[in-house]
């Protein structure tokens, strides 16, 4: 058992350290989202030129080949920081890597390229209002029409779907075969007449996602991934790698996030001290700290499991639950601190550090949801860890 | 970055699941649990030979030398068999005099405990007490050619068939106290956890020589106590992972409406909690092992996260696993109550989880003020 990283590991850690913070753009511009995702865009493309974008890519597809204790180092040290989210985040973590693993060479060398520079985006094209956990049960047809394949139907919770080229769809093609088998992988080109992108308001008034319609859209038939029929594999190698390496930002997220937490107890009065000498307040904030320290811990033991065995175990379901338990408890107890001041939000004059925790608690809300709700990674735990017997 | 039991670890807790499953089967454990003062000769005997009794104990003193990990590592799996073993009373005095004795004192008390030729546990709080950590009130008079103490420990663990007693006084000193020293006199009391016994001590005048009084002070027993906070967490992990195994079998074996229960979400989800609990105590407890062994100065915080979390877990999972199983789960003829109880025990002993959280309270808070760590 150790802990601690190698000297090479640190040396690692220490060339990102300085990186980053040498480039650091500092804080995204406030002023809307098209101002943000040029904001990004240009970040990707700093970090593109360092060779710091595609970093858990193999070399010969243009990454740098980390190690997953390295990949690691520098999500963690990327949260710490707080630098920007690269603009193509989909393309990077889910895209690539599903052409690399299932793409034909022309697949490679048409889209790996402007995945890392950030000059395309991505969005993923997966969820539908009628399929939602249950995504096999997905709707949108695509039928073969000559050496093209015609797209209807709707897709939703569609991430920056508006700023996209390049849409990770998954649609019917067999409607006769049973639900995990008959779906297809796609590569969409967003930017024509059959495809809209609907911006969706969420609670906290922003919009990150969107509805995408598809009336008669066009893909040609060299745009299939890993070939007609099997797309519910190539979809479930995305969804893996959506969660590796994602521990190590979230853990270090929270770890600001406490700091942030410790600094509002600190300087919010109550009952004649501070809400930090609060017994109840130490009580609840220490609890969290605990539970951030477990987190960690179980990211370092799920590691260590993945290097040994190759491959990211269902574990990491427990990781996603653990992180939106706490990131929502984190927020609920920056509110109650804040006492009456909580409704003030950003812009109100007086509100309490900006406004920032009114943000965090209603953006947080999603994390329960967002990339497989609590409720299911209880079932996948449930199922493929303790072996319990599935209902459906 | 290693996060995981080494091969010679891995054996540890190979032999130690194995030997505890056929020592310690459900009919032996309540025959110790119902017997009048709850020891078991031949068991210890036996532990003795694996060595266990001197496990963490100096090589020099005859131990074999081993570290905290090696220690959470058997601990763990007593939890698991649910060993009614004064196994972790005696480690607490082997720490103590470990790492706060005198070599003289080394000599004569260690160096048997280690090879289990003679049994000790530590005699801390005092009737009338706060009874948390460091607490101490009973005084130490001037008498003789070193001191004299006189009044009432209560929750001594372990106390049948001990040879001597590790006594703290207000001064913040540990004694050493001969069981059958004149004026020792040890009550029991009764307690939910029948498997782990706990008795009152009276002395009455009791002398103490110079020579069995620790050199160490208050604050330096903080070492000792820090570790043995790792191996109860350790323990009480170990009953949480029993506990959930046991519920896990349970819901898939038990058929309601035609199904196995386990198949219900108001059940499986119950089931995926104290999974998530029982990890997060192992870990928070293998991390302070961790620290124990390769990082001291960061022992304390981890130390105290962990008991606060197995302090918890170590009750709430087996009380889960005891809704889980439903009415023959509420049974005196099922185990899972001694689990309960043992694990509710563990929560209160050395801490409880309010307490330990309010020590991470002070380090997580004091530390606030600083920049983010560069």
């Amino acid at each position: 058992m150790d802990l601690t990283l190698s000297p090479s590991e640190e040396e690692f850690r220490d060339e990102v350290r300085t990186w980053l913070e040498e480039n650091h753009p500092g804080p995204e511009p406030d002023d809307g989202l098209d101002q943000v995702i040029a904001f990004r865009r240009e970040w990707q493309r700093k970090l593109h030129e360092a060779g710091w974008a595609g970093i858990s890519w193999p070399q010969e597809y243009g990454g740098r080949g980390a190690t997953l204790i390295e990949q690691a180092i520098f999500v963690g040290e990327a949260a710490r920081l707080e630098t920007p989210s690269p603009a193509n985040v989909l393309g990077l973590a889910m895209g690539g890597p599903v052409v690399i693993a299932h793409g034909s060479d022309e697949q490679k060398r048409r889209y790996l390229e402007p995945i890392l520079s950030g000059e395309e985006i991505w969005c993923q094209g997966f969820s539908e209002p009628e399929s939602g956990s249950d995504l096999a049960s997905l709707k949108t047809r695509a039928v073969k029409d000559g050496d093209e394949w015609v797209v209807s139907g709707q897709k939703v919770w569609t991430t920056l779907a508006q700023f996209s080229k390049w849409c990770m769809l998954v649609a019917r093609t067999d409607p006769d075969a049973p639900k995990h088998q008959g779906l297809t992988y796609f590569l969409m080109d967003m930017e024509q007449e059959g495809v809209e992108a609907k911006p969706l308001v969420q609670i906290t008034g922003e919009g990150e996602f969107n509805e995408v319609f598809m009336n008669e859209a066009r893909i040609p038939e060299e745009n299939v991934v890993g070939g007609v029929g099997n797309g519910w594999a190539v979809a479930i190698t995305t969804l893996m790698n959506e969660r590796a390496g994602l521990a190590f930002g979230a853990i270090a997220q929270i770890q600001n996030s406490l700091r942030r937490l410790a600094k509002l107890a600190t300087e919010t009065r109550a009952n004649g001290g501070s809400a930090a000498d609060d017994a109840y307040y130490r009580q609840r904030i220490a609890q969290l700290h605990i539970e951030a320290e477990t987190m960690r811990l179980n990211a370092y033991r799920g590691l260590t499991k993945t290097m040994q065995s190759g491959i990211p175990g269902p574990e990491g379901s427990l990781g996603k639950w653990q992180w939106a338990d706490l990131n929502q408890d984190l927020t609920e107890l920056a509110l109650e601190i804040e006492g009456a001041y909580a409704p003030l939000a950003r812009g109100a004059e007086h509100a309490v550090a900006g406004g920032a925790w009114q943000y965090s608690f209603l953006r947080s809300r999603a994390n329960s949801i967002e990339g497989g709700t609590t409720d299911i990674l209880k079932n996948i735990i449930a199922e493929r860890v303790l072996g319990l017997p599935r209902l459906r | 970055m290693y996060f995981d039991l080494t091969d010679e670890q891995q054996a540890i807790k190979a032999t130690a699941k194995d030997f505890l499953a056929a020592r310690f089967k459900s009919e032996r454990i309540r025959e110790i649990a119902a017997s009048a003062d709850g020891t078991d000769p031949a068991g210890w005997g036996e532990m003795a030979e694996l060595g266990w009794t001197g496990l963490a104990v100096p090589e020099e003193w005859g131990g074999q030398g081993l570290g905290i990990v090696d220690l959470a590592v058997l601990f763990e799996e007593l939890g698991y068999a649910l060993a009614p073993s004064p196994l972790f009373s005696n480690t607490i005095v082997a720490l103590a005099l470990s790492y706060c004795g005198s070599d003289d004192q080394r000599e004569r008390f260690l160096r048997p405990l280690g090879e289990g030729s003679k049994r000790a546990t530590p005699a801390l709080w005092d009737v009338g007490s706060t009874a948390t950590p460091g607490a101490f009130t009973m005084r130490a008079e001037a008498g003789g050619d070193g001191i004299v103490l006189s009044g009432e420990k209560v929750l001594v663990m372990d106390a049948a068939g001990v040879d001597f007693f590790l006594v703290a006084t207000a001064d913040g000193h540990r004694h050493i106290v001969a069981a059958d020293a004149p004026g020792v006199s040890v009550n029991p009391e009764e307690s939910i956890d029948t498997t782990r016994r706990v008795s009152s001590l009276r002395l009455d005048g009791v002398q103490v020589a110079a020579a069995d009084t620790l050199p160490a002070e208050g604050a330096e027993y903080e070492a000792v106590f820090d570790r043995l906070c790792v191996a109860l967490a350790a323990e009480s992990t170990g009953i949480a992972q029993r506990s959930l195994e046991m519920a896990v079998e349970y819901a898939k074996d038990r058929q309601q409406f035609g199904r196995p229960i386990g198949a219900y979400q108001a059940v499986s989800h119950r089931c995926a909690q104290m999974l998530l609990e029982t990890e997060n105590s192992r870990s928070a407890v293998y991390g302070a092992a961790w620290a124990a062994d390769a990082e001291p100065e960061s022992l304390r915080l981890a130390a105290s996260m962990a008991k606060a979390y197995a302090s918890d877990a170590g009750w709430r999972v087996p009380d889960a696993s005891i809704q889980v199983h439903g009415g023959i789960g509420f049974t005196w003829e099922h185990d899972l109550h001694f689990f309960l109880k043992r694990g509710r025990a563990n929560a209160a002993m050395f801490g409880d989880a309010k307490w330990h959280r309010e020590r991470v309270a002070e380090a997580v808070l004091s530390r606030a003020a600083e920049p983010a760590a560069a």
